[in-house]
């Protein structure tokens, strides 16, 4: 449980992270929360020569509003964000979500770009960001560029940023008015990654679903969205009978890994409960 | 102005005697983070060692290549087991009767064994080290199930045992075989079977899983090449036994060796053993004249050092119709891994396990116990428990309930007929034990009362009549009795030394007092109850007296903390020390008051004329005089040791009660209650009772609950971190309701039976008895643990039981 050594760099701004991972090349790592980098350094499982330590990059922590849009740095922390009264009022799935994860040390930590940028399925805030259409912003060599959730996972510990690359920023919008929301998760325990998980948004209009977000964590090689649970729901006066048939839909897009958690055939029927439990909850929750 | 007499209610409260529920001196440190563990100990010079470990589970040494390892600057040595050799150390004695590889021996026989070490200047050179050196493998076969190593053709692990038909506990039959042992009366256990009307039979395995204390293991060597001393700072539950092994091994005087245990962050059977790692440290610190540093890490701790359990069980009940028990079968097929290791009192290689006849009155019992090696690391220790009580605990509790199914009895019913009644103690069991007493009855029906039984088996009933509940609900109830406070010696000896134990207590001039003790406390709180003891015998406020243990340089000779053997044992030795020291301030105090001894009373914490509360001599004036002017003829100063050799084991007992709700989507288990009656006899401090109870009972949700070592067919073991090795948080853990009876030992200097463990042995097959009761109307009669959410939810799916 000893890593070997290493040098550390600790850029004060983006643009001289940048030209760091840009000098160093592929042995570097960026150090956000270190929370899944370091333990796999003990392991030995990473040896990366270089860590640059981006927590001393004051523009990437907090939540602004701009216009519609509610801007998240990449190094918020787990517990920034549970803490933040514009995403409690606008976003409340992320702060209610982010309670789930880890326990309060780890989320004293970790962030919520560290969380997306590992591209570990696994981990939760990917499903979420897919839940809440968020705009991921990135900084490299050549200035900035802008990729929704949809097109940034890319497969397990793959996502679109290049080796050169940070994610700065997670944009997402407040809710439609009314929504109900939910993240279900089921784990072994605290600290655990989730067996199966799901989140859900919901909105109603005239009694019929209006907007509609099923996404998936820890069951594939990336989080999930579930468009054709989305569809079964959308438009109709949803009863008990259609959020089995939703359920059912969000299981045949499940592909999880076995482990000491269960098999893909335990985990796949977990996501179904979850599923209807999320989309219950979140329906509870619409106003 | 005269300062207000003081009535005996508060002269005895100032005291903070036995009953008190003073808080614990030790937490002050500890919450402070100001405790001292084995990782706090540097010393001028200090070295650090680090492990090679073997990454297969069986396989030939073909090839060991320490030079780019030793080519690191920084690394001072490398050693292999020929390395050890020449002074014979390449393989230990275990406290089984059996040897182990200390590093290993040209072959390896579990994966993560102790292959080389290294030693280096720091932590992180030796950890870069440990990866330089290069070790080839030739792979052998892989035994994982023991009933596989018993086939004819299973692979030879312990090639060393080549022709050893005779292990230390009779004959061996199979090159993996190490022992046999068999107790109670098999003929009249036939018999009762043979002419019963019911029996019933259940195999059940009660899986292999870790103590886990959050300290892991280490230690710290120094030897002083000019003195020849050998000073060692080490995570051990019997420092003093270690001493003893130490001095044999190195051939360094016992007097020259001083084993130092300092604070403990949990031992939980774990720290009973001498492991490779101590062993090579202290090598390492004699042959480079310099202080090392072991401490291994989580992984390795999970790994190699003593697991517990991994029993194979197969138990049989025979009865009569209405549900009397007439005789009690056991066959036990029990994985010791590759080295039986096992932590037991010499003559018993199954532990005490032949306690498995439980609370009941059954005439008729026999038990047999085939140890068996596999590709796994030694060990089998006591985790929070007497040896092998907790396996014999569950065996006895599931076969109970599983009669009752059989004869469609309540499980409460059946356990009041069979109970030993409470006029039947001192009771003698048909394995031999002599119970020494009990009131099961009483406890039984406080704790049914108390729960509303009645009220729960009713909802149970409604809710299995109604298809759309989301839930199974099962009601677990456990009715134990512990065997604890090992030993008698003429019957318990660890490496031939009894299993006493000891205190000294030295009542100094001005009337404080300090007590030190052959045990070691690893979170008990000792040092806050040991002085409670003496605090009552004696008249001496807690407050000051001091307790100290773990230095085998002041401290008399014990055999340390484990298998709730402090109080039982310790606790013993200190009131008797205490009634010396009593007897003499006796003569001291008579002295002073010009009477005859026989003319005094003792009350609280002074001597007193008897008819005469104006003429008294307290504690404290009789230590100041046992100094300055003792009686002619009596020598000066007020001290006393004791050693106590217990006359039998203590029997504590409890009666659990737990309510499960089962998701029935998910399998998740919510317990909705847990009802814990304890009955320790004397009780001490109930505050930190009930500490021990909450602890025990946390340890043993997590086994019953989550915990597993898993292994693959290769010998992997899958899950050797906290990710997923279950240690429940906060979060996980359920509400524990306490309760209590008092029924003291008779034979016990102030009726103390020790109670850390009893929660850990009882509650483990009470979640047990409550996830299969939750499933018992659809004929299930027993569910192997742990009762994970994965493992309920294929129970689930197998009965056909849907959301």
């Amino acid at each position: 449980m000893i890593p070997p050594s290493f040098e550390y760099h600790r850029p004060s701004s983006v643009e001289e992270a940048v030209g760091l991972l840009s000098s160093l090349g592929s042995e570097a790592k960026i150090l956000a929360g270190g929370h899944s980098l370091l333990p796999m350094m003990k392991l030995r499982f990473a040896e990366p020569e270089h860590l640059v330590d981006i927590n001393r990059i004051p523009e990437l922590k907090g939540v602004r509003v701009v216009g519609d849009n509610i801007i998240i740095g990449a190094m918020t922390s787990e517990n920034a964000v549970i803490a933040d009264p514009v995403l409690n009022e606008k976003v409340p799935l992320l702060p209610e979500a982010a309670k789930l994860i880890a326990d309060p040390q780890v989320r004293n930590r970790g962030t919520i770009g560290g969380d997306i940028a590992h591209g570990d399925p696994a981990n939760d805030h990917p499903a979420l960001a897919l839940a809440c259409d968020a705009i991921m912003t990135i900084a490299g060599p050549n200035g900035t560029r802008q990729v929704p959730a949809s097109e940034f996972f890319l497969g397990t510990y793959w996502t679109a940023l290049e080796e050169t690359d940070i994610l700065t920023e997670i944009t997402v919008k407040a809710f439609p008015q009314g929504a109900g929301y939910a993240y279900k998760k089921l784990k072994r325990k605290t600290g655990d990654w989730a067996t199966a998980a799901c989140a859900v948004v919901v909105a109603l209009s005239g009694g019929s679903v209006s907007h509609i977000r099923i996404t998936l964590t820890n069951l594939g090689p990336t989080a999930l969205r579930a468009h054709d649970a989305e569809s079964v729901l959308m438009g109709q006066s949803v009863n008990d009978d259609l959020i089995r048939q939703a359920a059912a839909k969000a299981m045949e897009i499940c592909d999880p890994a076995e482990d000491l958690r269960g098999d893909a055939e335990y985990k796949t029927a977990m996501a179904g409960q979850m599923v209807q439990r999320a989309i219950n909850e979140a329906l509870a929750k619409v106003s | 102005m005269n300062a207000p007499v003081k009535t005996p209610e508060e002269r005895k409260a100032e005291l903070q005697g036995m009953g008190d529920s003073r808080l614990r001196k030790e937490d002050a440190r500890f919450i402070q983070g100001k405790g001292q563990y084995c990782d706090d100990i540097k010393l001028p010079g200090m070295l650090h060692m680090d492990i090679v470990r073997s990454p297969v589970a069986h396989g030939r040494i073909k090839k060991i290549n320490k030079d780019p390892a030793m080519a690191i600057p920084g690394v001072h040595a490398v050693l292999t087991a020929d390395d050890l050799k020449p002074l014979n150390l390449h393989w230990m004695p275990t406290l089984a009767g059996d040897v182990a590889a200390v590093l290993a021996d040209e072959k390896v026989h579990f994966q993560m064994q102790e292959v080389a070490i290294v030693i280096a200047d720091d932590r992180y050179i030796a950890a870069d080290a440990v990866e330089a050196v290069e070790v080839e493998y030739e792979e052998l076969s892989v035994v994982i199930d023991p009933y596989k190593a018993l086939e004819p053709d299973a692979p030879v692990l312990r090639e060393d045992l080549a022709g050893k038909t005779e292990g230390a506990h009779g004959p061996r039959d199979h090159h993996n075989h190490i022992f046999t042992w068999e107790a109670g009366d098999k003929s009249a256990a036939d018999d009762a079977f043979a002419n019963a009307p019911v029996t019933v039979s259940q195999h059940m395995h009660y899986p292999r899983v870790h103590p886990c204390p959050l300290e892991t293991c280490g230690c710290v060597a120094s030897f002083d090449p000019v003195k020849g001393e050998l000073t060692t700072w080490m995570t051990s539950q019997a420092p003093h036994v270690v001493r003893t092994v130490v001095s044999m091994l190195s051939g360094v005087p016992e007097s020259k060796v001083r084993i130092i245990s300092p604070d403990i962050g949990g031992g939980f059977g774990n720290k009973v053993g001498v492991y490779p790692g101590y062993v090579c440290a202290i090598v390492s610190s004699i042959v480079l004249g310099r202080p090392v540093k072991w401490s291994e890490d989580r992984m390795e701790n999970i790994s190699t050092t003593a697991f517990a359990r991994d029993y194979h069980m197969d138990g049989h009940l025979a009865a009569t119709e209405d549900g009397k028990i007439l005789g009690l079968k056991v066959d036990v097929v029990a994985d010791h891994g590759a080295f039986d290791a096992c932590a037991d009192p010499t003559k018993f290689p199954a532990g005490l396990f032949h306690i498995c006849s439980g609370s009941y009155d059954i005439p008729a019992a026999h038990c047999s116990v085939k140890g068996v090696y596999t590709n796994k690391a030694p060990g089998g220790v006591a985790y929070r428990c007497s040896f092998r009580v907790t396996e014999a605990v569950y065996l006895i509790e599931r076969m109970v309930d599983v009669l009752a199914q059989k004869l469609d009895m309540d499980k409460a019913e059946i356990r009041r007929k069979n109970f030993i009644r409470k006029e039947q103690f001192p009771y003698t069991s048909a394995f031999g034990f002599e119970y020494d007493s009990g009131d099961y009855h009483t406890a039984l029906e406080k704790v049914l009362d108390a729960v509303d039984y009645d009220a729960l088996r009713a909802e149970q009933e409604q809710k299995r009549s109604d298809p759309n509940c989301p839930t199974l609900m099962g009601i677990g109830l456990v009715t134990f009795t512990e065997i604890v406070g090992a030993g008698p010696s003429k019957i318990c000896d660890i490496l031939g030394v009894g299993m006493f134990d000891s205190c000294e207590i030295r009542i100094h001039p001005t009337g404080s007092a300090i007590a030190r003790m052959g045990t070691i406390t690893q979170g008990q709180g000792h040092q806050t109850t040991y002085a409670q003891i003496i605090a009552s015998e004696l008249g001496i406020p807690s407050e000051v007296i001091q307790v100290e243990e773990g230095d085998t340089s002041t401290a008399p000779y014990g055999l340390g903390t484990y298998g709730s053997r402090s109080t039982p044992v310790a606790g013993a030795a200190i009131a008797m020390a205490a009634r010396k020291i009593h007897a003499k301030a006796k003569k001291i105090a008579a002295h002073l008051l010009e009477v005859a001894e026989g003319d005094l009373d003792w009350e609280i914490d002074r001597f007193k004329v008897r008819g005469n509360d104006e003429q008294f001599k307290t504690m404290a004036d009789i230590a100041w005089a046992a100094y300055n002017q003792p009686p002619e003829g009596l020598e000066p100063g007020l001290e006393a040791v004791h050693y106590y050799d217990p006359p039998n084991f203590t029997y504590p007992f409890g009666i659990y009660l737990c309510v499960v709700d089962i998701d029935k989507g998910t399998g998740e288990s919510s317990i909705r209650r847990f009802y814990a009656l304890d009955d320790c006899g004397t009780r001490i401090n109930p505050m930190i009772i009930d500490g021990q109870i909450h602890g025990g009972l946390t340890e043993g949700f997590a086994v019953a609950m989550g915990q597993q070592m898993p292994f693959d067919e290769q010998g992997n073991l899958m899950g050797n971190t906290l990710m997923d090795y279950f240690l429940p948080t906060a979060v996980e853990t359920p509400t524990w309701e306490t309760d209590y009876t008092v029924t003291p030992s008779p034979h016990h200097p102030i009726g103390a039976k020790g109670v850390a463990e009893s929660p850990h042995v009882g509650s483990i097959p009470t979640f047990t008895s409550a996830v299969v009761d939750a499933f018992s109307h659809l004929g299930v009669t027993h569910i192997d643990m742990p009762h994970t959410a994965y493992r309920i939810w294929k129970k689930l799916k197998e009965e056909g039981v849907q959301l």
